[in-house]
């Protein structure tokens, strides 16, 4: 057994134990620390394949970003587990037929007619290298799909915002737009009152009342 | 012991998927470790791809294999941010992310 061979074997068989343990854990948070570990050996693999920059990007990519938002949207909600696992081996007999079928029945018609032997390197990307062969293919032949995707992840990010952005209603924000538009009128109301004078009260004089005038005359 | 053909990889790619077909069937309450799952069979098909491109015999195709590759995972990126999303709107909304409890559409 060459090493090539063995590395192969033994990342194989720690990225299938891992994806086996992504799909049985326990607790949520033990899964996506088990995807990581299949992220990176399916890496590994991808680098004896010669594929260095996407083995990269998937660690990058997969590990760096996708798995920490899986990690935070884990902690974050206070998720039963024990509740979701109820009847949990219950499908396993089903699925355990499912999936073993399928895995035979590839395995006999892969192992039948793909035992392509390792081509030799192409000289133009032993010249040139892997990374900047796929950028010259990507920024040439690609260049209008690499829009498109481009314009898909600004959708995304769009969507994920206007999904979990919610107003609060016990926020105490200041709105600088709302300040700025605010005029006197709409906070300042002027009433127009009729005075009120207090009628000082005259204090008892001994005034010469008309009436007696009268009857003096 | 024979040398790694294209068959191994495709056969590890094809017990990959398997794997988590068989994951979708025994979390079929947990939405969290389905969307792994599915990120699980991505991988799947993605090593098929590079496992092609590496083996095959015409040079000049080679590449067009992880420009795939490279657009998948594009794809799946935006999926899961937005899968997550939808979780996290889900959860405040009904307090549960079991998908048998999740029937309030009704066709």
């Amino acid at each position: 057994m060459t090493t090539i061979s063995a590395l192969f074997y033994l990342f194989s068989a720690v990225l299938l134990a891992s994806s086996f343990g992504v799909i049985t854990a326990r607790s949520t948070v033990h899964a996506a620390l088990f995807l990581v570990l299949a992220f990176f050996n399916a890496s590994c693999l991808w680098m004896m394949l010669k594929a260095e920059f996407l083995a990269i990007t998937l660690v990058l990519v997969y590990v760096g970003a996708v798995m920490v938002l899986f990690l935070f949207v884990v902690m974050m909600l206070d998720i039963n587990t024990e509740e979701l696992r109820v009847g949990f081996w219950k499908a396993f007999p089903l699925a355990a037929l499912v999936g073993v079928l399928i895995a035979l029945e590839m395995a006999l018609v892969l192992m039948g007619g793909f035992r392509v032997a390792d081509a030799p390197l192409d000289p133009q990307v032993a010249k040139l290298g892997n990374t900047r062969m796929l950028g010259i293919e990507v920024y040439t032949n690609y260049l209008y799909p690499l829009q498109v995707a481009a314009v898909l992840l600004l959708v995304a990010i769009i969507a994920a915002i206007a999904l979990t952005l919610r107003e609060r209603k016990d926020s105490k924000a200041f709105d600088p737009n709302l300040a700025l538009r605010a005029r006197k009128a709409d906070r300042l109301r002027i009433v127009k009152m009729a005075p009120v004078i207090e009628v000082a009260s005259l204090p008892a004089a001994p005034a010469t009342e008309p009436g007696k005038d009268g009857a003096k005359a | 012991m024979i040398d790694i053909s294209l068959a191994h990889y495709l056969t590890l790619g094809g017990m990959l998927f398997a794997l988590s077909v068989v994951g979708i069937f025994l979390n079929r309450r947990n939405l969290i470790v389905l969307l792994m799952a599915i990120e699980l069979m991505l991988l799947a098909v993605n090593m098929n791809f590079i496992a092609f491109s590496h083996y095959l015999p015409l040079a000049q195709d080679r590449m067009a294999g992880q420009v795939f590759v490279f657009f998948i995972l594009t794809v799946a990126a935006a999926e899961s941010a937005i899968g997550l999303a939808i979780l996290v709107v889900l959860f405040r909304n009904r307090a549960t992310i079991a998908a048998d409890e999740l029937d309030a559409l009704k066709g």
